[in-house]
């Protein structure tokens, strides 16, 4: 019998593999019938709209949708398989926005963008440019994967990428019902492999940090504490240290989306989303200083944004005609998703911002 | 007609209590909210303890709200549970420690 969970949405076909089925659920119901405000009509209360990008800050590169695993929450729907995959042409048109941007921080993300064969490679590249913050969203697991990702480790410190992963909770139990069976132990190796090199370490360079998201339709709790608790159950159970941990609230897309509406959670968590609404995070969003490029080159607000198939509202529109004095000052492209990033203390791919 | 005394959708009405009494409901809010800031306690403890007077208080309210506070501090159902048990103890020991009150009656009236 086939287990669903371990395909994404667009191998089984589901309505909401498309973005439009989902912009269609964010904006109708709740949002249509008045029982909740729009964000654009919330941020106007506050003359927030329309929300204007400012200067270039942080340049994220999605290098494909290809995944080892096949994470229930996933917002880019990866999974083993997903075929979305950065060329080397692209990558190339990458590199030439890499040394020339103004951006102090380089994102590289997926999937598992280890998984790109290219990867390597643009690694390599990318690290002439001499970014000041080049960091990989790992997901961990990927460097106890195969033998051929086992010296990724090294491969990052060699290059001082700055990584980023996932882990849900400091128990196996959490982490395995969101991220497959599994997946804990194979992190919490991958997670010792890494701090024998000097990653994570109290006062290294080579900088480790992790990310929490919920493991179920509700909002993350403070930052500051959850850290604490990580680090203190991390250390003790396991002798793990990192360095920061960066609480990023599940945005209602792709298969949370998916989950909030087959777990009858979905208007509770909208309510829990626009409860949470805080007007001092949107000042600080993270579209307002990103700028997310998909694994065929089309530009994007964020990496929502670009699963959601919501373009940047300007004429540049590709990475081959980049052009950052242009993509400054544009329009932000909103919807309801964007309550998440606004919820409580805020949310950002580095953690909060409020 | 509404056909159940509870609405979930009632405690997100909560705040609306200072409608009514604006001086006493703003009272009672910043009272609550002191009440669980970090102190002595963690928020996290309080949480937990919070957890356990609602299921004593059976406040079907409260169980939601503290349910979800506890998953949101990284609260583990293992965890929960211990608390809710812990309520549960000095709840019925509460019960059964008036037993020696009968006792005390009875050796009283009939010893």
């Amino acid at each position: 019998m086939t287990n669903i969970k371990t395909q994404s949405l667009h191998k089984r076909k589901s309505n909401l593999a498309q973005s439009n089925k989902q912009l269609e659920i964010l904006s109708y119901g709740i949002f249509q019938n008045g029982e909740l405000p729009t964000f654009k009509d919330k941020i106007s209360e506050t003359n927030q709209f329309p929300l204007k990008a400012k200067k270039l800050e942080i340049l994220q590169i999605n290098v494909g949708y290809m995944c080892n695993q096949v994470c229930e929450h996933c917002h880019v729907d990866a999974g083993p398989d997903r075929q979305e995959i950065m060329t080397r042409e692209t990558m190339l048109q990458c590199l030439n926005v890499i040394k020339s941007t103004g951006a102090h921080t380089l994102d590289l993300t997926g999937g598992a963008p280890e998984m790109n064969p290219n990867f390597r490679w643009f690694v390599e590249e990318a690290a002439k440019a001499g970014i000041k913050d080049f960091i990989v969203r790992s997901n961990l697991t990927i460097i106890r994967a195969n033998k051929k990702y086992h010296d990724l480790p090294e491969f990052f410190k060699k290059h001082n990428v700055h990584i980023v992963s996932s882990m849900p909770h400091w128990t196996r139990g959490k982490t395995d019902k969101q991220r497959g069976d599994g997946v804990f132990d194979k992190s919490i190796q991958a997670l010792k492999d890494l701090n024998a090199i000097g990653y994570g370490m109290p006062n290294s360079s080579l900088k480790l940090d992790l990310v929490y998201n919920p493991s179920g339709a509700f909002l993350p709790g403070n930052q500051a504490a959850m850290e604490k608790d990580f680090k203190k159950a991390l250390l003790e159970d396991f002798g793990i240290q990192f360095h920061n941990l960066f609480a990023i609230t599940n945005l209602p897309i792709s298969r949370f989306l998916d989950y909030l509406i087959a777990s009858d959670n979905y208007e509770d968590y909208m309510y829990q989303l626009v409860d949470a609404y805080n007007p001092s995070a949107v000042s600080n969003v993270m579209c307002t200083n990103t700028l997310s490029v998909s694994w065929d080159g089309y530009l994007f607000d964020c990496d929502f944004n670009q699963m959601l198939a919501l373009p940047v509202n300007s004429k540049v529109k590709h990475i081959s005609e980049y052009n950052e004095a242009l993509l400054e000052n544009r329009n932000i492209v909103i919807s309801q998703h964007c309550y998440g990033c606004t919820a409580g203390a805020g949310s950002s791919c580095q953690g909060t911002v409020a | 007609m509404q056909k159940t005394y509870y609405d979930p959708a009632d405690l997100r009405k909560f705040g609306k209590i200072t409608e009514w009494n604006e001086e006493l409901g703003n009272k009672f809010f910043e009272y609550y909210g002191k009440v669980f800031e970090e102190g002595a306690l963690t928020a996290r403890e309080k949480s937990l303890i919070a957890l356990a007077v609602a299921h004593t208080e059976q406040c079907p309210y409260c169980i939601d709200a503290y349910t979800k506070d506890g998953l949101q501090r990284g609260v583990t159902k293992e965890e929960m549970m211990e608390a809710i048990h812990v309520g549960a103890a000095i709840k019925s020991g509460a019960t059964l420690v008036h037993g020696v009150q009968m006792m005390n009656k009875v050796n009283k009236l009939d010893g």
